[in-house]
């Protein structure tokens, strides 16, 4: 067991069924994260990063069916658990959720205290018996996080605080019960800059001090560069390049990467973008996905489907691009 | 808090002045001669001439409005043609009936609606939802005074389980009036008896009653539910391991109840409405089968009398359900 | 035709609508349906009271009239009553509406708080209480129904109206030098025109229902009309040995209401579309 990563994704596969048909949201997706790394998953919109944190806490929506793979967190298979063995074991117990708007993730009509005790006392976790020890650990979490009076904050409702303090009760939410993986889906966007960077710094300081690894999941390379260890890129559903974020940033191997870094305002010198869209799910390009925007495109792109495999050590690239380096190479 | 129920309180004074002018232009403006209509069909002119002074309606209308008012403040709506009594005192005793049959219909539909809507929305677009949703349909089509006729038929002449009219067996002495709802004076008095019978009395009234209630406290639950189902505080909680029977009947369901329960206050109207017609076919000793006798003979004073507190019901359970809201959400509270 | 291919898949949607064709179809052609169209008013006392027989499928009522062609003769009344009412409150609610919603002032106010009076009396009682005052009859039911129903529709249009005379389009039509009742009749009345109609047909079962009380109260139809409420409140007194005296009628009106309903439920999902989502 502790010589398995903390979380690790391979091959899957995920679909879901519309009105218009069967849309593929995941294929293939390949991912490891170590423990104690942080792990950032960036991509466009509806390129599948958010059903991919929702699919490892096995909370995708009805429709959506897991055709293959495996989603192993410290090598124990989670889509072979049952719905209730997730609730009663994994969710909220091993793996803590932060979600991407603290505006609308609390849920209006209860206190804080009730939202954020209530998984401590279903999971009750060996340490933390009686109410009054539970109430004493959210507490000396919440100053952690910086709330300030936490204790008169437990009887407060959600709407009596800001968006930057709501996060941080969400970030104590997801640490309450003592998790060894936290998934964080875009928990900045919907704050303002500076906010932003408060709370980053604070996940860093967390997942350091409590030697919690995490799965970052972004649209903005700024906020990997600055907080991530690793950096998985996703495209239309599947994974196109995964390598250590010095690395993949300095030298970038896949075209979407570089469209995607060249894009970032700090690197570019006017509003460019990718030209083109992410294709539907409900009919994705065969081939490599990204060939109708790719610049490289040859006529083979269309054709082959591009393996996921290591270009240098560490640094896994889905181009026909890389092959033929590595071939060049050898 | 309590300010939030002043303004509520200050808000419903509109209404019932509109009400008062309401009912004054029915009774004494829409008749051609009302003086003729207070007396009745075979009165002398001069028996008509003499109720017109005595009634005061050969004052201008302003004048009369005046002195409506007036009767209306010292609760004083003169004397019943039907009963020969005040009819104030004719409301006083006949409320508490009423007020216990509407009362458990809406209780009834209420403890029925909300749990059968989630369980709709639960298992949406599956068969208990289909089947739920033609019985709700069919609860507010059916009509109040043919199923009680039917129940009546089946349940109490046919099959003898329950008696077929009335609030108590005629053999029992009632207990001492308290509240003057029947079962809770019962088992005050420690009276099980009395208990037994006065429920047995209710069962078919107050279910013919609470069908149309369930049936639109069930939709909205249901609707309500599926909206809050896909807020991403829902996901949220998922997320972090709350289990499903508490994510739903208390995390999610006091999210979706504040329409159905805009829906109970609206209800009681037409459920007080609809207990005229229930209280006629089981000759329930309440307001609504005094309404219809007074309706029947024309006793407008009794009319009035009864429009103008329906609309005060209504109004005060309105503002019942705006506290209510309050509790539940306190974002409105501070709204005010 | 979008929006035929989803009613269309709104199974009890397309129920309510062939319940509502089918008993049009029985009310326009009642007197040629009915087996024994005489027997609105005929008496045959030698056959009183006779249990459903394939003579008599629905039975024989007090006077030994056929309850089956009376059923199919009130479908008739049933429903000329709910599209009098329903056409006239329309009428009268729908521009009242308008206006209070497009022009603010004391005008608008004024049809607010009378409409929110109406409203706040159940609607059965004010009119038992109007068709007294009017004497009973057909025609004085009708109006009592009336005249307590189209608060029901200045309630809807005027909120309609309201979003619609803050919204953009209205404010260029403003701009370019529209004037008010062109605005109000060409622009806004046509964008009501879905929740209008769905108000509508929901209103018919529901005045079907309130003038079957009010038969049933002697305050609508009177004898010997084939009126559906009215048949109940006759069966009354040949209880319980003549249990299909009251069962058909009732189920006649409940088939109806239920038709009605169930096509202005499907009707509201095609034209709301924050109910739409719920189903």
């Amino acid at each position: 067991m502790s010589d398995a990563a903390l979380l690790e994704v391979r091959n899957l596969r995920l679909s879901v069924r519309t009105d218009e048909g069967i849309a593929q949201i995941l294929d293939h997706v390949e991912l490891v994260l170590p423990h104690g790394h942080i792990l950032g998953v960036v991509g466009e919109s509806g390129c599948g990063k958010s059903t991919l944190a929702r699919a490892v806490l096995g909370i995708v929506p009805k429709t959506a069916t897991i055709e293959s793979g495996e989603i192993r967190l410290e090598g124990e298979d989670m889509l072979r658990l049952s719905d209730r063995e997730m609730t009663e074991r994994v969710r909220g117990r091993r793996i803590g959720f932060i979600p991407q708007d603290p505006y609308l993730a609390l849920n209006p009509v209860f206190t804080i205290g009730s939202q954020l005790l209530s998984p401590l006392r279903w999971h009750s976790p060996p340490t933390l018996r009686t109410e009054r020890e539970r109430r004493g650990h959210l507490v000396s979490l919440l100053r952690r996080v910086q709330i300030p009076e936490p204790e008169a904050v437990l009887e407060r409702y959600p709407h009596q605080f800001s968006g930057g303090q709501r996060q941080r009760l969400m970030i104590a939410g997801a640490l309450a019960c003592g998790p060894s993986l936290v998934i964080a889906d875009e928990p900045t966007t919907a704050l303002d800059v500076t906010t932003q960077l408060q709370i980053l710094k604070l996940l860093k300081s967390l997942t350091e001090e409590f030697g919690i690894g995490m799965l970052f999941v972004t649209h903005d390379f700024g906020v990997v560069a600055q907080l991530c260890d690793s950096i998985t890129v996703m495209y239309a559903g599947q994974t196109v390049e995964a390598g250590p974020t010095r690395e993949v940033l300095a030298d970038p191997r896949h075209p979407y990467t570089r469209a995607l870094l060249a894009c970032h305002p700090d690197r570019s010198d006017g509003l460019t973008g990718i030209p083109g869209l992410v294709p539907s799910p409900l009919a994705p390009p065969t081939g490599c996905r990204f060939t109708p925007r790719c610049t490289h495109a040859v006529e083979v792109c269309s054709r082959r489907t591009p393996r996921f495999v290591s270009d240098s050590p560490g640094h896994l690239v889905s181009c026909r691009l890389a092959d033929e380096h590595r071939k060049v190479g050898l | 808090m309590l300010r939030f129920v002043l303004r509520r309180l200050l808000l419903v004074i509109p209404s019932l002045a509109g009400l008062l002018v309401m009912t004054f232009f029915l009774i004494r403006v829409v008749p051609a001669d009302p003086a003729a209509a207070l007396a009745g069909e075979n009165a002398t002119p001069a028996q008509v001439a003499e109720i017109r002074r005595q009634y005061g309606l050969d004052q201008p209308l302003y004048v009369q409005f005046a002195v409506y008012l007036g009767q209306v403040a010292r609760l004083d709506f003169g004397e019943s043609a039907y009963s020969r009594r005040p009819v104030s005192l004719d409301i006083k005793l006949r409320l508490p009936a009423t007020l216990e049959l509407t009362v458990t219909a809406l209780l009834l539909a209420t403890l029925l609606g909300i749990p059968l809507g989630t369980i709709a929305a639960v298992h949406h677009n599956r068969w208990p939802d289909t089947l739920l949703r033609i019985l709700s349909v069919g609860g507010i089509a059916v009509a109040a005074f043919w199923f009680a006729i039917e129940l009546q038929l089946l349940f109490a002449m046919q099959l003898d389980w329950l008696p077929l009219r009335g609030r108590m067996s005629p053999g029992l002495t009632a207990p001492p009036t308290l509240s003057g709802f029947l079962l809770i004076d019962s088992l005050l008095a420690g009276r099980l008896d009395a208990f037994r019978d006065a429920l047995r009395h209710l069962v078919l009234p107050a279910f013919t009653l609470s069908l149309g209630g369930l049936a639109t406290i069930m939709r909205f639950t249901r609707a309500g539910v599926l909206e809050t189902l896909q807020k991403d505080f829902v996901t949220y909680e998922r997320a972090q391991g709350f289990p499903p029977h508490a994510l739903i009947w208390k995390f999610v369901l006091r999210n979706s109840v504040v329409a159905a329960i805009t829906q109970i206050g609206l209800l009681f109207g037409s459920t007080i409405a609809g207990a005229v017609v229930v209280e006629t076919i089981f000759d329930w000793p309440g307001i609504g089968f005094y309404t219809v006798q007074a309706i029947l003979t024309a006793d407008y004073k009794v009319m009035l009398a009864v429009t103008l507190l329906i609309g005060v019901i209504y109004a005060l359970v309105n503002i019942l359900v705006d506290v209510v809201h309050g509790l539940i959400d306190p974002r409105l509270r501070e709204r005010g | 035709m979008l929006v035929l291919a989803k009613f269309a898949k709104d199974k009890p949607a397309v129920l309510g609508a062939t319940i509502v064709l089918l008993i049009a179809i029985v009310a326009i052609l009642a007197p040629l349906l009915a087996p024994y169209p005489a027997d609105v008013s005929a008496s045959h006392l030698l056959r009183r009271l006779k249990p459903p027989t394939w003579a008599h499928p629905f039975g024989t009522d007090n006077l030994g009239r056929d309850i089956f062609s009376r059923v199919i003769l009130g479908a008739r009344g049933a429903l000329t009553i709910a599209l009098m009412v329903v056409g006239i409150s329309m009428l009268i609610g729908v521009p009242l509406g308008l206006v209070a919603g497009y022009y603010q002032g004391w005008a608008s106010e004024v049809i607010m708080r009378v409409t929110d009076v109406f409203l706040a009396v159940p609607q059965l009682i004010l009119a038992l209480a109007i068709a007294q005052l009017m004497g009973p009859s057909l025609q004085s039911a009708m109006l009592a129904l009336t005249l307590t129903y189209w608060p029901f529709f200045t309630r809807i249009v005027y909120a309609e109206a309201r979003r619609l005379e803050a919204s953009l389009f209205i404010d260029a039509l403003q701009c370019i030098g529209a004037r008010g009742p062109r605005i109000l009749f060409l622009h806004i009345l046509p964008n009501c025109i879905s929740p209008i109609i769905v108000r509508a047909t929901i209103g018919m079962g529901f005045t079907i229902l309130v003038a079957a009380v009010l038969g049933f109260l002697g305050m609508g139809a009177t004898p010997p009309d084939p009126d559906w409420g009215l048949a109940i409140s006759e069966s009354r007194a040949y209880l319980p040995d003549a249990w299909w005296f009251s069962t058909f009628p009732g189920l006649a009106i409940f088939l109806t209401v239920l038709g009605f309903n169930l096509l202005g439920d499907g009707l509201r999902d095609i034209v709301d579309p924050r109910l739409r989502r719920s189903r």
